[in-house]
């Protein structure tokens, strides 16, 4: 315990945490740059540059296309996707690890079951830190590249009724789109069972801000049909003190393809993946789908990441 | 009871008394301030007769004087406490203590898969709500009652 000193700490420049790091300008710059990234996703320019990728807890999609990413820009990959082969399973701590890696790097990527482990990353190093997702706390990549699949679907980010449906009480993702979408003046639409309603520190953010908003428990053709993005998302069973309860609304909030007859034109289907049963396969087809191609805008997104995390902009000759 | 008490402050001749600490405080405030560690005359009385609040807590220490930013860390649990400086008998300065914007080193994160459970490292709080006193985790960003704060 810390008795009479107060170290100061200080977050390292270039690092991302949180969405909340960032300013209107710097998201709009970030989307920019992933566009320029999705014309010319094999652009050379992390020759020499070395990356870890740290995953102390396993994830498929976030690692590999944060891997694909920096293969993508030419710079090399170190690191480790299983915790249990490294030293942290020896009881190695954190910041010792970090240390560590930062001797060899030009950036870490890492993700961690411990929720503020970025971080304090950023605190213990120099190098900077690109957190991919600390426990239930924060993935700010994911945010990016909901942004920019936004952005690219709907030609802008002001103005937009976007529907939030399923879990909103854990779901990390739809929590980190409101605050992000701050600045552009969304309506939210938010569609959820009293189990997995929206936090009210949630809708006190958005009063505090001006977003409008609306609550729903059922997910009615009038909600679909004024929508322009409806994000999807997963209710897990372990999320219920009470199974009937899981099992009385698990059906509740699956989209079919039948239910988007009358939706707008310009509506595009988000969901941050995996899927299991809140989308039902026959919408797959359906050209407002989006969330493959979503995922694959988390290429372009993070390239912009890693190379503003190095200071490297290939718009600015 | 009023003489006593002032006969009390009176009696140090040089060092600080803190007083008007809620009775319910007063032992996580010697805990905060180290005080189990010091060598010189110290005396606590608790469950004293209060004009403000039911009870109260006071503290004595002779011949040591902390800085404000040490002081100021009771300010979560007892923010209600004074502290009076004493030179030569008398009380050269009477002072509140305020809540600082950042609590470090003090609270424990009621969050066990916060960082801060888990590695050895400082927690570190924001004050975000001054009345409640309300401070969130600079690490994991969850939001604790300072009524309901754990102390290291």
């Amino acid at each position: 315990m810390c008795k009479f000193a107060q170290k100061s700490v200080k977050m390292n420049s270039n690092s991302l945490v949180s969405i909340s790091d960032l300013s209107k300008e710097q998201m709009l710059s970030l989307l920019e740059l992933a566009r320029y990234f999705e014309e010319n996703p094999n652009h050379k320019i992390l020759d020499g540059r070395v990356v870890a990728t740290l995953f102390f807890e396993p994830s498929t999609r976030t690692r590999l296309s944060f891997e694909t990413a920096v293969n993508r820009l030419g710079g090399r990959i170190i690191g480790f996707s299983d915790a249990s082969t490294t030293s942290s399973s020896k009881g190695e701590t954190l910041k010792d690890t970090i240390i560590m890696v930062s001797n060899y790097v030009d950036l870490i990527i890492m993700r961690h079951y411990l929720e503020g482990a970025a971080r304090y990353a950023t605190e213990v190093t120099d190098v900077p830190i690109i957190n991919a997702g600390d426990g239930a706390h924060q993935h700010p990549s994911q945010t990016m590249l909901d942004l920019y699949s936004i952005y690219k679907t709907q030609g802008r980010l002001e103005d937009l009724t976007i529907t939030l449906v399923g879990d909103l009480k854990y779901g990390r993702t739809v929590h980190s789109l409101i605050m992000a979408m701050k600045y552009f003046n969304p309506t939210f639409r938010f569609v959820a069972c009293k189990e997995l309603q929206m936090p009210s520190e949630y809708l006190e953010f958005c009063d505090k801000h001006g977003i409008k908003y609306t609550e729903h428990t059922d997910f009615s053709p009038e909600v679909i049909n004024t929508s322009d993005i409806i994000y999807m998302t997963r209710v897990q069973r372990e999320r219920f003190t009470d199974i009937m309860e899981y099992e009385r609304v698990k059906d509740l909030y699956t989209l079919h393809n039948a239910m988007l007859d009358d939706s707008r034109d310009n509506l595009r289907i988000l969901h941050p993946l995996p899927r299991v049963n809140e989308i039902a396969l026959d919408v797959d087809d359906n050209p407002k789908a989006y969330y493959f191609t979503q995922a694959k805008n988390g290429l372009f997104t993070r390239q912009a990441l890693i190379c503003n995390a190095l200071g490297i902009n290939p718009l600015k000759k | 009871m009023t003489a006593k008490k002032e006969l009390a402050v009176a009696a140090l001749r040089d060092g600080i008394v803190i007083d008007h600490i809620p009775s319910h405080s007063l032992f996580k405030c010697v805990k905060i301030l180290g005080l189990e560690n010091l060598d010189t005359q110290l005396t606590i009385g608790n469950n004293l007769h209060s004009s403000k609040f039911d009870k109260k807590g006071i503290i004595k220490v002779a011949d040591v004087y902390f800085p404000e930013s040490v002081l100021n860390r009771i300010a979560l649990i007892a923010p209600t406490a004074v502290v009076n400086t004493i030179h030569d008998f008398v009380v050269t300065e009477k002072r509140p203590v305020a809540l600082p914007d950042e609590i470090v080193g003090i609270v424990k994160c009621d969050n066990p898969k916060c960082i801060s459970n888990n590695e050895p490292m400082y927690t570190r709080f924001s004050v975000i709500n001054r009345n409640p006193v309300v401070i969130r985790c600079h690490y994991c960003s969850h939001t604790i009652n300072a009524d309901k704060a754990v102390i290291l």
